[in-house]
């Protein structure tokens, strides 16, 4: 047996069976990454080699496999904490509801106590309407010195809180500062931390199983931290159900002190940007993909969507390709939408545009070939070429 | 100013596609390229080198053929590329990577500045700038869209993100994630190409970087990817058929019953 990824522990990485390798190639040219050849008739694994286990399943001969090492995390850390993002002084980010809506059930599934936790300026009053969604507990630390949201004294203040009170889990929204402020905090506290989530569900043996969409979007991938606490993770916005605020909840709320603190970076200027049109809260959306041919077609898709009352969004090659702007982007790494009608033009249907628009009420796709991954997603469907029907529309509307 | 630039070699498309029976990946012309938000980083560390004099500096953890990489952010103007490579640097996740990077930047002294794409195409975790900046104890600032101002001992630059324009102070070292607004890219030239056909790479393993074998690749990585799977749907699609101005129809149709 050889070993891929072996070099620091005995007994870890992709084991290969020589025995049992009849050298069909079927897993090199399976490797997401060329981390796998075959060479002299067997398999040989390299160091791209991810341990995504992809080789694994697809082995006719069963000669491959992985041993991953029997990891446990020290006892002593419970409850499931969401951080309380505040979007401008006073208010929750939208995504902390469906935060605590997720939380509540992974709490319960755990059995344990969900608490939030909120750092701000002296005005930011949040405590009762964390209660009112689901919190237990809120873990506060109030402070002028926390009314800019900046990482550094952030993350210093949270990995004060996780080392005195021990979360067994701790979610962030994957907001532009939950994506910046949760990795370095997990690299302070050197604990994992998985991005992006769609999926959490709580194991019975306490390990949360976050799920992803990897590989270019193609596959979901499954993610677990065994060996290191907090699990953290952050958490798509527009994924989960919002909590239903509950006013007669009781929770408590504990005061935490502010540390001495690093001075870094100081905000020197902060300015709303004019508001652009939003595509995540648009009851009827238009979506245009490479399926449109060529950059003036987007102007047909803009008339389109204004006759209609409708937004318009795009899929992300169109934004690679620098014919809109990124705010119009439909999916993982753009917008979540939850329209009641989205209209699909000529996107074919990546896995991360497809988690994008889950939560679209009636899906309608019109693309060239019919085997697209978006026709998996809608209820009605047209195969043709989306121009020809964009300027059909505009016809008939008028 | 010394500035560094961390970089990552991906596969080039994001379209990599998956036949859903077999679960095998339809690899044609799939090739190994720098992250397209890399470039970016390039592009600023070399303009403000042109600006201010220094050196650029390119670090990349990777599989060997990583070199040509380097070689090409030569092509486009950096000074010497650093590859981090090793088989105990495999299987590596976010946080054993930015530990493994980390400790190569220590073994290459003191920058001022360190640039980084927003986040990598393949991966799209946009973790490893702010875990770099944690382990190496520097504050950082993530999707950077303008440098304003730039000394030896302080960066001015603006960011925007969710509707909001900041302009931040940032004392020097930092490190920057900065995103695709900030510039564009120039192509290699012709001098370039052939200046870093003769310009170094060094390659660094675990011996070299005096790395904790407890803290890189699969052993330093907290998180396991246990499961991966194709995502199933169950949605069954109605056809529009007909000509079409009947298939438009239809869909007006179902317009006019579902809109608000």
């Amino acid at each position: 047996m050889t070993k891929g990824t072996g070099k620091q522990s005995e007994e870890n990485g992709l084991l290969i069976d020589r025995q049992r390798c009849v050298g069909c190639g079927i897993c090199a040219s399976a490797c997401p990454f060329g981390g796998i050849s075959v060479q002299n008739g067997t398999a040989e694994t390299n160091a791209a080699c991810t341990l995504c286990g992809t080789c694994v399943e697809l082995c006719p001969a069963e000669a491959l496999s992985i041993r991953r090492e029997e990891q446990k995390a020290d006892d002593g850390h419970r409850d499931i904490w969401v951080f309380a993002e505040l979007a401008g002084e006073e208010q929750l980010a939208p995504v902390v509801r469906e935060l605590l809506g997720k939380g509540r059930q992974l709490a319960d599934a755990r059995g344990c106590r969900l608490a939030a936790v909120l750092l701000g300026g002296a005005g930011s009053f949040r405590e009762a309407e964390l209660i009112s969604l689901g919190a237990d507990l809120v873990y506060l630390c109030r402070d002028a010195s926390l009314a800019d949201p900046l990482e550094q004294p952030y993350a210093q203040v949270l990995a004060g809180m996780v080392e005195q009170f021990r979360p067994e889990v701790f979610l962030f929204g994957a907001t532009s500062f939950g994506r910046s402020l949760a990795p370095r905090l997990a690299a302070r506290l050197g604990t994992g931390l998985t991005a992006d989530c769609t999926e959490l569900a709580m194991g019975e043996d306490g390990l949360l199983r976050q799920t992803r969409p990897a590989f270019g979007g193609n596959l979901m991938a499954t993610i677990l931290c065994p060996a290191r606490r907090p699990q953290m993770a952050t958490v798509r916005p527009g994924v989960f159900a919002p909590a239903a605020p509950d006013p007669n909840r009781s929770g408590r709320v504990r005061a935490f002190p502010l540390p001495s603190l690093s001075s870094g970076i100081r905000v020197r200027e902060q300015v709303q940007l004019p508001p652009v049109e939003s595509i995540a809260g648009a009851p009827v959306l238009v979506v245009a993909g490479r399926g449109i041919g060529s950059r003036k077609n987007l102007a047909l898709v803009q008339e389109f969507a204004r006759r209609m009352g409708a937004a318009w969004g795009c899929s992300r090659p169109l934004v690679d390709a620098g014919w809109c702007e990124h705010a119009h982007q439909v999916g993982q790494t753009g917008c979540s939408v939850a329209p009641r009608l989205l209209i699909s033009l000529g996107v074919s249907g990546a896995v991360q545009h497809l988690a994008g628009i889950r939560r679209a009420e009636t899906v309608v796709a019109v693309n060239t070939d019919p085997q697209a991954p978006i026709f998996q997603v809608s209820q009605y469907g047209i195969q043709g070429d989306c121009v020809e029907i964009l300027r059909e529309w505009l016809r008939q509307l008028g | 100013m010394r500035i560094l630039v961390c970089v990552k070699q991906v596969p080039s498309g994001t379209q990599v596609r998956l036949d859903p029976e077999t679960r095998t990946m339809i690899r044609d012309a799939r090739q190994s390229v720098l992250n397209p938000f890399d470039a970016y980083a390039v592009e600023e560390a070399v303009r403000i080198k042109e600006r201010l004099g220094g050196q650029v500096t390119v670090l990349s953890m990777g599989i060997p053929s990583t070199e040509r990489l380097l070689r090409d952010t030569m092509a486009r103007g950096a000074d010497e590329g650093i590859l981090l490579s090793d088989r105990a640097f495999a299987g590596a996740d976010t946080l054993a990577t930015s530990y493994t990077l980390a400790e190569g930047i220590r073994r290459l002294g003191d920058f001022s500045l360190i640039l980084c794409g927003r986040m990598a195409v393949d991966g799209d975790t946009a973790q490893i700038g702010p875990e770099l900046a944690e382990q190496l104890g520097i504050p950082h600032v993530t999707e950077v869209c303008r440098i304003v101002s730039l000394d030896e001992r302080e960066a001015v630059v603006a960011r925007e993100a969710e509707g909001v324009r900041r302009t931040l102070a940032v004392p020097l070292p930092a490190l920057f994630t900065v995103s695709r607004e900030i510039n564009q890219p120039r192509l290699p030239s012709l001098a370039g190409i052939r200046r870093a056909a003769q310009g170094s790479v060094q390659v660094w393993g675990a011996s070299e970087l005096q790395t904790d074998p407890e803290r890189t690749g699969l052993a330093g990585s907290p998180t396991k990817v246990v499961e991966t799977y194709v995502p199933e749907r169950e949605q069954e699609c109605r056809w529009i058929t007909g000509t079409a101005a009947e298939q438009a129809a239809e869909v007006l149709r179902v317009w006019k019953e579902r809109k608000p």
